[in-house]
């Protein structure tokens, strides 16, 4: 298989790649409510400036303006018929950033969740989140998108109908999943749980992993619980700067550009090969997190006590996995099913 | 096993068991079973205000405490909240025609300039299994959405929630708007979403943050309680 990422990964044993989208481009002017995608078309400038910031600080991959870029969100702004077009111009203005760079860097086309819940449980059937996926898959291959990047999963349903999705489109891809309550994802997927899930897809990903959350640490504890598996397919860890603070009136992430090099050094000793950050993650954070990458040597595999001391404590006791996995008694069904 | 692979018949059961089995039944999401326990404990002469709290919103509180202490997590709780929805289908029309107490009434959105719905969805779901009436407002709503959806409907409790610390704030924006209207204590205003927490409940003078839908649910019964100034419901 030869596409862009991939080449990058034989060589290099850790790539950077980028922050956030969100929080930049409100950061430029995005007002709350409105669609970042729509900025694709309206604002090119300043969608080629947020990846430039990524690239500039040393990025060997960012993720395109298309998190949202999907019918069924699109749908919430009247705009479910341009999903295709708007995650292609995103592709568009990443691969002139890209190609500009004087260096390879990867142009990953963002594919969020529908936000919807899949059948039975909720509305959102299998054929139909696949041909959601497969519109802004070929949307994005379309704009020249060298690989797919789905991300803030919580549904194993939902990471299945896009690996299907991308098959159809014939794009490799990463995917990320989110794990934000009690160390699993908001759908009870444990870290453990995930590498299953990915192992036996019949389109694996070129790598998978964790992005956005709760804090850093928390998302190493999930780093930490996909290379207890041995699998070898790399490792992405995407984490937020720190957590949002409500102060006089404004919020800020309490994750220093110091902090999330501490988290850079430490994602990639806990064996994550992929390392960028989420929300709150932006180019002065980025730059620390390069420099760090660069300059510091490998380590031994922190352990948990490490991460907490370095990056602070973890929102739940447990994750779920290891010893934990079978601590919490299922609760015993006494009538007989089916 | 052997004796617990044995079909149990719920009509056999006595009242005590038919609810501890109902309890059960509700926390692993079988709904035609609640459906068929309901029909039972109507038949034999149960008010249908005590099905709802006995077996239905009592099985609830034990979904919801399990969901709030990580031992369930969204899929099975929304099975169940679906099970229970199964058993007030039946109940709802005979409630209204008995004049029975509701359990309350809420109105609920995602705030102005806000998008992300799937944690609101959650909480209303939530909130529906619990007996609760919803009034779902959608996504990106303006003060005036809440406050006339709130005075139409007759509500207890408006529910707002934001994804992000761009809107969070606008939270403060409605609250103030009701007490400048003078309507503040009219209402039980309850606040959430993934950046929120309670120091931000507090300071934009929300009457509690709810960190998810299960603890939502319970801190909509408890000012429920408070509001109607009397003890839970019991027989």
């Amino acid at each position: 298989m030869t596409n862009a990422l991939s080449r990058l990964l034989e060589t290099r044993d850790w790539l950077m790649a980028d922050g956030a989208t969100g929080t930049n481009l409100f950061n430029m002017g995005l007002s709350s409510g409105d669609a970042p995608e729509m900025w694709n078309e309206e604002h090119p400038d300043r969608i080629k400036k947020l990846y430039s910031l990524a690239v500039d600080a040393g990025s060997d991959l960012f993720l395109t303006n298309s998190f949202g870029g999907n019918a069924s969100r699109l749908k919430l702004h009247g705009a479910e018929k341009r999903a295709g077009e708007l995650s292609r111009i995103s592709a568009e203005l990443g691969r002139d950033v890209a190609d500009k760079a004087g260096r390879p860097v990867v142009v990953a086309g963002s594919v969020g969740p529908t936000g919807e819940i899949m059948a039975p449980m909720g509305p959102l059937t299998h054929e139909l989140a696949v041909e959601i996926f497969h519109e802004q898959a070929e949307g994005l291959k379309a704009g020249g998108a060298d690989v797919l990047w789905l991300e803030t999963i919580s549904a194993p349903e939902e990471y299945r109908a896009a690996a299907e999705a991308f098959k159809l489109a014939d794009m490799p891809w990463c995917g990320t999943m989110s794990f934000d309550t009690a160390g699993r994802t908001m759908m009870g997927v444990t870290s453990e749980a995930m590498v299953k899930m990915v192992e036996k897809l019949e389109n694996p990903p070129i790598a998978y992993g964790a992005n956005c959350g709760v804090g850093a640490s928390d998302l190493l504890r999930t780093v930490l619980g996909f290379s207890a598996s041995g699998v070898e397919r790399p490792i992405i860890a995407k984490g937020n700067a720190g957590i949002p603070k409500y102060e006089d009136g404004h919020i800020h992430y309490d994750g220093t550009p110091d902090l999330m090099a501490e988290y850079a050094i430490m994602a990639r000793d806990c064996g994550a090969t992929i390392i960028g950050g989420c929300c709150g993650t932006m180019a002065e954070h980025l730059e620390k997190m390069h420099e760090a990458l660069e300059s510091r040597p490998r380590g031994p595999r922190p352990t948990l006590e490490q991460i907490t001391e370095k990056l602070g404590g973890f929102s739940s006791a447990s994750d779920g996995t290891g010893d934990d996995a079978n601590a919490v008694p299922a609760r015993k069904s006494r009538r007989r099913r089916g | 096993m052997s004796d617990e692979e044995d079909d149990i018949i719920l009509s056999e059961l006595d009242d005590e068991e038919l609810v501890q089995q109902m309890m059960d039944d509700l926390y692993d999401g079988l709904k035609e079973e609640i459906e068929e326990g309901v029909r039972i404990l109507l038949d034999r002469g149960w008010g249908p205000y005590d099905i709802l709290t006995k077996p239905l919103v009592g099985g609830m509180t034990i979904v919801g405490a399990d969901f709030r202490d990580g031992i369930l997590f969204v899929p099975e709780v929304l099975l169940a909240a679906n099970a229970m929805k199964g058993g007030m289908f039946i109940l709802k029309p005979l409630l209204v025609e008995t004049g029975a107490p509701t359990i309350g009434k809420m109105v609920i959105g995602t705030v102005k300039g806000d998008i992300h719905d799937i944690g609101k969805n959650l909480v209303a779901m939530m909130m529906e299994g619990a007996g609760f009436e919803i009034v779902d407002l959608g996504i990106n709503n303006a003060v005036e959405s809440y406050l006339e959806a709130a005075a139409k409907e007759g509500a207890d409790i408006i529910g707002m929630s934001a994804l992000l610390t761009t809107t969070m704030p606008y939270m403060k924006v409605v609250i103030d708007t009701m007490k400048e209207q003078g309507i503040r204590e009219d209402y039980i205003v309850l606040v959430g979403g993934a950046p929120l927490n309670e120091e931000f409940g507090k300071a934009i003078g929300a009457d509690a943050y709810c960190r998810d839908a299960a603890v939502a649910v319970e801190t909509a019964k408890t000012y429920m309680a408070r509001k109607h100034n009397r003890p839970p419901a019991e027989a």
